[in-house]
């Protein structure tokens, strides 16, 4: 039977087909739905790990115990976990260990772009790419093999365009048996690497890549589709899909085993066409490579290599290169122009609205930049920001972010700014998942060099941006099992900071006198902000309305960038079906004319 | 059916990623080959969200080209004019004359567009347009939720498949504390645009 999957849940269901025992994650665009979907069989232990360096060490045990196991992460998340991926290359493996990287091009929802296939060169592991949905389930089968066969961990690299897409997968396998009781062999030149261990296991990741080499020549996912022979092309991933669009009736050479390469399979190919070209996203990984067995391609000279591709672009490429020659529907396109954006913004009733709000206004940071973006004053706070849905805070009308490098990376630079000797204060902002992810070794840091920063940590009990998942937090599994929470007071002061806030995010008074209190502290200083993420309400009551007749325009509760607050033909409203209500009432604090009350205290209807 | 591609666009909260699953599955229920992609953006609610179906016997790209969109199905005014240069010339607009002005007209740094200058921008491509009040429905209706089965339902004549796959996929997707209002707003929908003279 045909089922309409997502590229993520069919590398779940390939990966639980497969006989995985353990899958380990951390959450993050475009992968959350791996483990999500995982989570979902009784039958796998599924965890969210604290991070992604976790995960990959949970997976490299549960290798060495000898079971099948699944971790998966986004790009940058395998930046996290490269130390132990490293490790685990080295020392291979036991039970089948496959990494899912989903990469990110067009930097969608990720704070660089960054193409991992060279983590698969780098570590010297084989790495398999699916082109759509079917390939992600069928891709997992021959992963675990690959991996159990040639004692790999199996990188597979998906993109957010096939990881978040839904095509038709037939689904012709059965749950295969984890493989008997899990056991540990004792082996240590195989799993204690000592230098002198690690030197003898260097050499057989060398004979492991000529074998895979050797293997990938009749691996049935590295698919010769023979059209005209005037045009060859080489492709793998989504690119393949755009590129039998724009050419159709070219030959192609379809990898789904990108590392390393069939360098006879190539040779053959390239010697049956005219014109070899590679079509490939990002960088130019298959044609370097290729170039390198001495084969003439070319590729990048025509494609971009930076941002996400599509059928358009490759045919524009494929016009510039000569190989287009029909005229473009869209060359006719005109763009309209002047149309107001609409940038994602903070929730309705989000717990960091408040904080962001003080923030703003204790750091003067409302004159901080003119429309042009030129800084008109001083603002007299730093603000070291993180990743999360609070980053959206360095959007107009907040403007309470300075910086945004790579998880937990605010608590440091913090540090850094004070040591550098910088006369404003330095605030560190962080979510409670951010902060456990890769926080905490930050304020180990700033306690033991006595920094003056203050850190706040945003706690909203979930891992908003990604949809929603527990974290160590939370009380919660991955699988929906009560478990034990860490908590986050407890943590900060065991670490040893002595000036610990926890202020309700939605009063407005205290967040106020804890930010001014902390500015003043001569030492290091965490709030901890505690609201429920609004997405998360289950009911809502008493939606804010604004009275026309006490309203004097003054445009204070615009300022929170709250979107149920419109304005249209001059009158400020509030979108009733979109306000958070009793849960928030942050306008309603705000207003200076006491013209902002629930919806039935002032009786009028909706303004609109 | 040679194919059928299908930009669905509206703002992020207004159930836009489910239609467009419920349209994928029925496409598939009713023999074709179907791919679909959301593109989000960062944040769950408010920004743009843009969804593209493309159904046909066999579908490569997951992404359409820009200017070969056959129906725009916009969930906001706004968005439809943003988006509206993804029609092929001649292609089927179906707008929810229905306006959610973002934060910078809030703040007054922009304008929100006028009807006219709406209308003029999808004009230039296409003069089949078809404003349905979908808000307006959806709120009649007793749940302004209902606004995405409602847009289904206005699509659901232009698409070659029969009305009791789509009903099957509703049954499939919804909970059945909420199934027959969504349906209720699917035929009117479905009602409302069948009437319409779109040439």
């Amino acid at each position: 039977m045909k089922k309409l999957l997502s590229g993520n849940e069919a590398l779940a269901l390939g990966a639980y087909h497969a006989g995985i025992s353990v899958a380990a994650a951390y959450p993050g665009t475009p992968s959350t739905e791996i483990l999500e979907s995982i989570a979902q069989f009784d039958d796998v232990y599924a965890e969210w790990s604290t991070n992604e360096k976790v995960a990959m060490e949970v997976g490299l045990g549960a290798a060495y115990a000898g079971v099948r196991v699944l971790v998966s992460l986004k790009q940058v998340g395998l930046n996290v976990a490269s130390d132990p991926f490293m490790a685990a290359s080295i020392t291979g493996i036991d039970g089948g260990m496959v990494v899912v990287c989903a990469d990110d091009p067009g930097a969608h929802s990720t704070q660089n772009e960054q193409d991992n296939r060279h983590y698969a060169k780098l570590a010297k592991v084989p790495m398999l790419e699916p082109g759509d949905s079917q390939e992600a389930y069928d891709l997992m089968a021959c992963a675990f093999d690959i991996s159990e066969e040639f004692d790999t961990p199996v990188l597979v690299r998906t993109t957010t365009r096939i990881s978040h897409s839904k095509s038709l997968v037939e689904v012709n396998r059965d749950r295969k048996a984890p493989a008997g009781e899990p056991t540990f062999k004792h082996d240590l030149q195989k799993y204690v690497m000592l230098p002198g261990h690690a030197r003898l296991r260097r050499p057989l990741m060398e004979e492991r890549l000529v074998k895979l080499a050797d293997y990938a020549e009749t691996f049935p996912h590295n698919k010769v589709v023979w059209g005209d022979t005037h045009l060859g092309v080489v492709t793998s991933g989504v690119a393949y899909q755009y590129a039998r669009e724009v050419f159709p009736k070219a030959s192609f050479l379809k990898l789904g085993m990108t590392y390393p390469l069939p360098q006879n399979l190539l040779r053959q190919f390239a010697d049956k066409v005219d014109r070899v070209i590679v079509v490939e996203e990002l960088d130019p990984f298959l044609e370097e490579n290729i170039r390198a067995m001495g084969i003439k391609v070319t590729g990048k000279e025509f494609i971009p290599r930076v941002g996400e591709l599509n059928s358009g672009i490759v045919e524009e490429a494929g016009r510039r290169a000569g190989l287009v020659t029909e005229p473009s529907l869209s060359q006719e396109t005109e763009l309209p122009q002047g149309l107001p954006g609409r940038p994602p913004l903070l929730c309705p009733g989000c717990p960091h609205t408040g904080m962001f709000f003080v923030l703003n206004t204790v750091g003067q940071r409302d004159k901080l930049l003119d429309s042009s973006g030129k800084a008109q004053k001083e603002s007299k706070l730093i603000i070291t920001g993180d990743i999360g849905c609070y980053t959206l805070a360095t959007y107009p009308p907040l403007r309470a972010m300075d910086t945004t490098a790579c998880m937990g990376a605010s608590i440091g630079q913090a540090l850094g700014m004070e040591k550098a000797g910088v006369g404003t204060k330095v605030i560190a902002v962080i979510g409670d998942s951010t902060f456990l992810h890769s926080g905490i070794t930050g304020v180990v840091d700033g306690v033991y060099n006595k920094a003056q920063i203050t850190i706040v940590i945003l706690d909203n009990s979930t891992t908003a941006m990604t949809g929603h998942q527990d974290h160590p937090g939370t009380g919660v599994s991955a699988q929906g099992k009560k478990t034990k929470a860490v908590e986050l007071e407890r943590l900060v002061r065991g670490i040893g900071v002595d000036d610990v806030k926890v202020v309700d995010a939605f009063d407005m008074k205290a967040l106020r006198a804890a930010v001014r209190s902390s500015l003043d502290s001569p030492e290091l200083s965490v709030i901890i902000v505690r609201g429920m993420c609004s997405v998360r309400l289950r009911t809502r009551s008493g939606p804010r309305t604004v009275d026309v007749d006490k309203c004097d325009d003054c445009g204070i509760c615009l300022k929170i960038g709250c979107p149920a607050i419109q304005k249209l033909n001059e009158q400020v409203y509030i979108d009733a079906t979109l306000c958070a209500g009793d849960a928030c009432t942050i306008c309603q604090q705000l207003c200076p004319k006491h013209a902002i009350g629930p919806l039935s205290s002032i009786g009028a209807e909706e303004s609109k | 059916m040679n194919r059928q591609d299908l930009l669905m666009v509206g703002v992020g909260g207004q159930g836009i990623i489910l239609a467009s699953d419920i349209l994928g599955e029925a496409a598939l229920a009713a023999g074709y080959d179907v791919k679909k992609t959301d593109t989000l953006g960062m944040a769950q609610r408010g920004g743009s969200v843009v969804s593209h179906v493309r159904i046909a016997n066999q579908v490569w790209s997951p992404l359409i080209k820009e200017g070969e969109v056959d129906i725009l199905v916009a969930f906001e005014k706004l968005e439809a004019a943003r988006w509206g240069y993804y029609l092929r010339p001649g292609g089927l607009a179906i707008v929810n004359n229905h306006a959610m002005p973002p934060l910078s007209v809030s703040l007054g740094t922009h304008q929100y567009p006028s009807d006219e200058e709406i209308d003029d921008i999808l004009k230039r491509r296409t003069s089949r347009i078809y404003f349905a009040d979908g808000t307006m429905r959806a709120r009649e209706l007793g749940d302004v939720r209902t606004l995405n089965m409602f847009m289904l339902g206005c699509v659901s004549p232009f698409v070659p498949i029969d009305v009791d796959i789509w009903k099957d996929c509703l049954s499939q997707r919804l909970p059945p504390n909420i199934l027959q209002v969504n349906i209720t707003a699917f035929d009117q929908g479905r009602k409302e645009a069948s009437n319409v003279n779109l040439g």
